[in-house]
């Protein structure tokens, strides 16, 4: 489908909430659910739904649980940071509310201007996550090198997460080749 | 119409050759020091053999052209940013003579609209600039029939040696060093081709395209340019592993001018190859339009000027 009509407005109104979904690790003892739980409430979130996948154990010998809540886009984050502060493992949040997928390239120095701290940053400045990383460095990695790095975003928020981009790129003096939108590129 | 045409380089040669053809008369031709004018007509294979043997066209003064009676001044001198002269003046003396003024030079319309505007506003004659944009594409012709202000954004590619240079850069895993030198060796790259690579034409001519939409108010210094030259190879490479390719793009709308290296579809309409140019044209009502053909060349570029004479009314 392509995406002609939508125009970067998101669906919700004033006060209007939206669903997410945290992955959390938790301890194998008991109250530890409802204790991993509390801060959600506590922050105006509302629980849709809890999948405690009991017989699956993380690498580190924990659970995982699967959140689904709905609350409004602005309490998100003070929910995820109730739970770290809780001392919750939160392995993921809000996957489900990246509505949308872009590439960019990166080219310059990346690995002499350490390219994990490039990434942390545009996952931090540019509301994304990483999904995908390719990186050629024909010249050894102290030479100039690329990188295609395929971003989770926003619905309709690419605009912003591009400027945030070009602002890291250029502070870091990467070349940023962005996707062009708009249009029937 | 009776042209006079300012430029005997490859497009004010073919302007001359062609003219006949569309049914007009050249009266007068000059290069930057020596001019040929008749008033019943040039002798334009003539003057070209000359400009191939000697460097002249004739032994006129250049300036003897503005005496001439012409119709229309086709300025086909080299583009020069800033001021944009002598093109400027160029354009200027003709109107003040209530004369039409075809631009196949960018400098003027990119770097001095309103100016070139307000002495038209005075003037019986006026001022179009088809050449300027895209070659042989019909691409303001395009833009003036849907009227700019259904038009929200013009997106393209409009540098045939910066595409060149890409497409070879990806078909054959080069890097873009060794594709320039190449391409310097076809022809397709000048000596100095920084005007190209950093993206500096391209961005005359969005320029230009803006200042269409707008009416006015953009000159090169509100341009965002990036150039390809840092694009290595390896780039490419992993925007193909995605499906994509990277094309020295432009956009224009009435917020402002971008140009730089961009990730287009590989099979796109945006990702022409070689030489190519192609515009996309976005409208209010009638969604993108696209135009696609050669961007530069001497009888290329002569057809966009005499398809503006044609357009011109009778003074």
């Amino acid at each position: 489908m392509g995406n002609e009509t939508s125009d970067g407005d998101d669906p919700e109104t004033d006060g209007g909430v939206r669903p997410y979904t945290v992955r959390l690790e938790l301890v194998d003892e008991p109250g530890e659910l409802l204790r991993a739980l509390a801060p959600v409430a506590d922050n105006g979130g509302n629980l849709l739904s809890i999948h405690h996948e009991r017989g699956n154990i993380t690498p580190r010998g924990h659970i995982p649980v699967e959140v689904d809540l709905e609350c409004p886009p602005d309490r998100f984050d003070d929910v995820v940071d109730a739970l770290r502060n809780a001392g919750v493992n939160v392995i993921q949040a809000g996957a489900e509310h990246y509505g949308e997928e872009i590439n960019v390239v990166l080219v310059g120095e990346l690995v002499e201007t350490d390219l994990s701290e490039t990434l942390s940053r545009i996952e931090a400045e540019a509301d994304s996550v990483v999904r995908d990383l390719s990186l050629s460095a024909p010249d050894g990695t102290d030479g100039i090198s690329s990188a295609r790095v395929r971003l989770a975003i926003d619905s309709g928020r690419a605009d912003e997460a591009l400027a945030a981009i070009r602002s890291i790129g250029s502070s870091k003096d990467l070349t940023v080749v962005e996707p062009l939108l708009g249009g029937e590129a | 119409m009776r042209l006079a045409i300012l430029g005997s380089g490859a497009v004010g040669q073919s302007v001359a050759d062609l003219a006949g053809e569309y049914g007009h008369e050249v009266v007068a031709l000059a290069d930057s020091s020596s001019a040929v004018v008749d008033s019943d007509g040039i002798d334009v294979d003539d003057a070209l053999e000359r400009k191939i043997s000697s460097g002249a066209v004739g032994d006129a003064d250049p300036a003897a052209v503005f005496e001439t009676d012409y119709d229309v001044l086709v300025e086909a001198t080299p583009t020069t940013l800033d001021d944009a002269e002598p093109g400027f003046t160029h354009a200027k003396r003709a109107l003040e003579a209530d004369r039409h003024v075809v631009l196949a030079n960018k400098g003027p319309v990119a770097e001095r609209y309103e100016d070139l505007r307000a002495i038209e506003a005075d003037s019986a004659g006026s001022v179009r600039f088809e050449a300027t944009v895209g070659g042989a594409i019909p691409v303001l012709s395009t833009i003036e029939d849907e009227t700019p202000q259904a038009v929200t954004a013009v997106r393209g590619v409009l540098n045939g040696t910066a595409n060149f240079i890409l497409t070879r850069m990806a078909a054959e895993g080069l890097d873009y060093e060794h594709v320039l030198a190449e391409a310097q060796d076809l022809g397709v790259a000048e000596a100095d081709p920084t005007f190209d690579v950093d993206g500096t034409d391209a961005a005359l001519k969005f320029v230009i395209l803006a200042n269409v939409l707008s009416d006015g108010g953009f000159s090169l210094e509100d341009a965002t340019v990036e150039g390809i030259q840092n694009i290595p190879g390896s780039a490419l490479d992993l925007a193909a592993e995605d499906g994509r390719t990277i094309r020295l793009i432009g956009e224009a709308t009435r917020e402002g001018i971008r140009v730089g290296p961009r990730l287009v579809p590989e099979n796109g309409a945006l990702a022409v190859t070689g030489t190519r140019n192609i515009v996309q044209i976005e409208t209010r009502h009638a969604g993108s339009l696209h135009s696609s053909g050669r961007g530069a060349g001497g009888p290329e570029t002569a057809t966009a000027v005499l398809s503006d004479v044609g357009r011109l009314p009778e003074l």
